[in-house]
């Protein structure tokens, strides 16, 4: 069961940057806008998820400041492309994350009580270190519109506040 | 007797004199001041801060937010856009952060 939750994490950690780089040419900024956008959407159905299974208090917290901080940035992002005119478009790296975030969707649904919880603790730990790390390398230096940067900037405080957040809550579960 | 009455009237005097010029010295009223919240930050706390003084916290970022006292003296709860008064009654430092993102910390340092 942990293996099994180690090697999830590790599969979703490394998929981000490896199709980043399978992708080869820069990001434009209606793939970042839409690479941010996934990652937003991957983190709410996580919290949607844990917030019907889970009986925790302080799990059932997080996951409700998880969908609520997570709508508020994508609600922001979808009147920031609308504003400059931008279609977010689709491409490799969001397939690649939206497609690791339903595998483990799936592995998650098998699991109950603290199971699940540890579970769900430890991959939003993974999780926001590799969006977070993704912001850092790639997103925000390969951002040209300013607007869409300083968003990606508050996203990146945001997830930094999330990953300390999640590392508080899964070191608490143990 | 005449004497010491007389130095008692005069010391009452002198010490209603002093209170009358100390109140004229005084600050006329406690103050509010504002602090924004930002791009997940707290913006810079005042100095100069008075027991009786109070903070208007305006929460201008997209993301709920708390300002939590450390030492449990006032907990608020603020949702995007909200602004909430707390009033600093006793003086000393009060550290406090964010419940939901816990490396937002500020401090505030009021002083008696």
């Amino acid at each position: 069961m942990i293996r099994r939750t180690f090697l999830a994490a590790a599969a979703l950690a490394l998929a981000l940057p490896a199709a980043a780089l399978a992708q080869g040419a820069k990001p434009n900024d209606a793939q970042i806008a839409h690479i941010a956008y996934t990652a937003g959407n991957i983190d709410i159905a996580a919290g949607k998820q844990a917030l019907k299974k889970s009986h925790n208090k302080q799990v059932l917290e997080f996951a409700k400041e998880m969908v609520r901080d997570h709508t508020a940035v994508n609600d922001k992002a979808l009147a920031l492309v609308k504003k400059l005119g931008v279609t977010p478009q689709d491409n490799p790296t969001s397939q690649s994350l939206k497609a690791a975030a339903d595998a483990k969707l799936k592995d998650l649904a098998k699991l109950s009580g603290k199971a699940f919880d540890k579970a769900y603790a430890n991959n939003e730990v993974a999780y926001h270190k590799t969006v977070n790390g993704a912001l850092q390398s790639t997103l925000i230096p390969d951002a040209q519109n300013p607007e869409l940067k300083s968003l990606l900037q508050t996203g990146l405080k945001l997830f930094t506040e999330h990953q300390h957040h999640a590392e508080m809550l899964a070191a608490g579960l143990k | 007797m005449g004497a010491v009455s007389r130095s008692m009237a005069a010391a009452a005097g002198l010490a209603l004199l002093s209170l009358a010029a100390c109140n004229r010295a005084a600050p006329p009223a406690p103050k509010t001041y504002p602090v924004t919240i930002a791009n997940m930050a707290y913006g810079p706390t005042p100095t100069g801060l008075k027991a009786g003084d109070a903070i208007e916290w305006i929460n201008d970022d997209i993301f709920q937010h708390t300002v939590t006292a450390q030492d449990g003296s006032f907990d608020v709860d603020l949702p995007p856009k909200a602004h909430a008064r707390t009033v600093l009654k006793t003086p000393g430092v009060v550290s406090f952060y964010c419940k939901y993102h816990p490396g937002m910390t500020g401090k505030l340092v009021v002083a008696g």
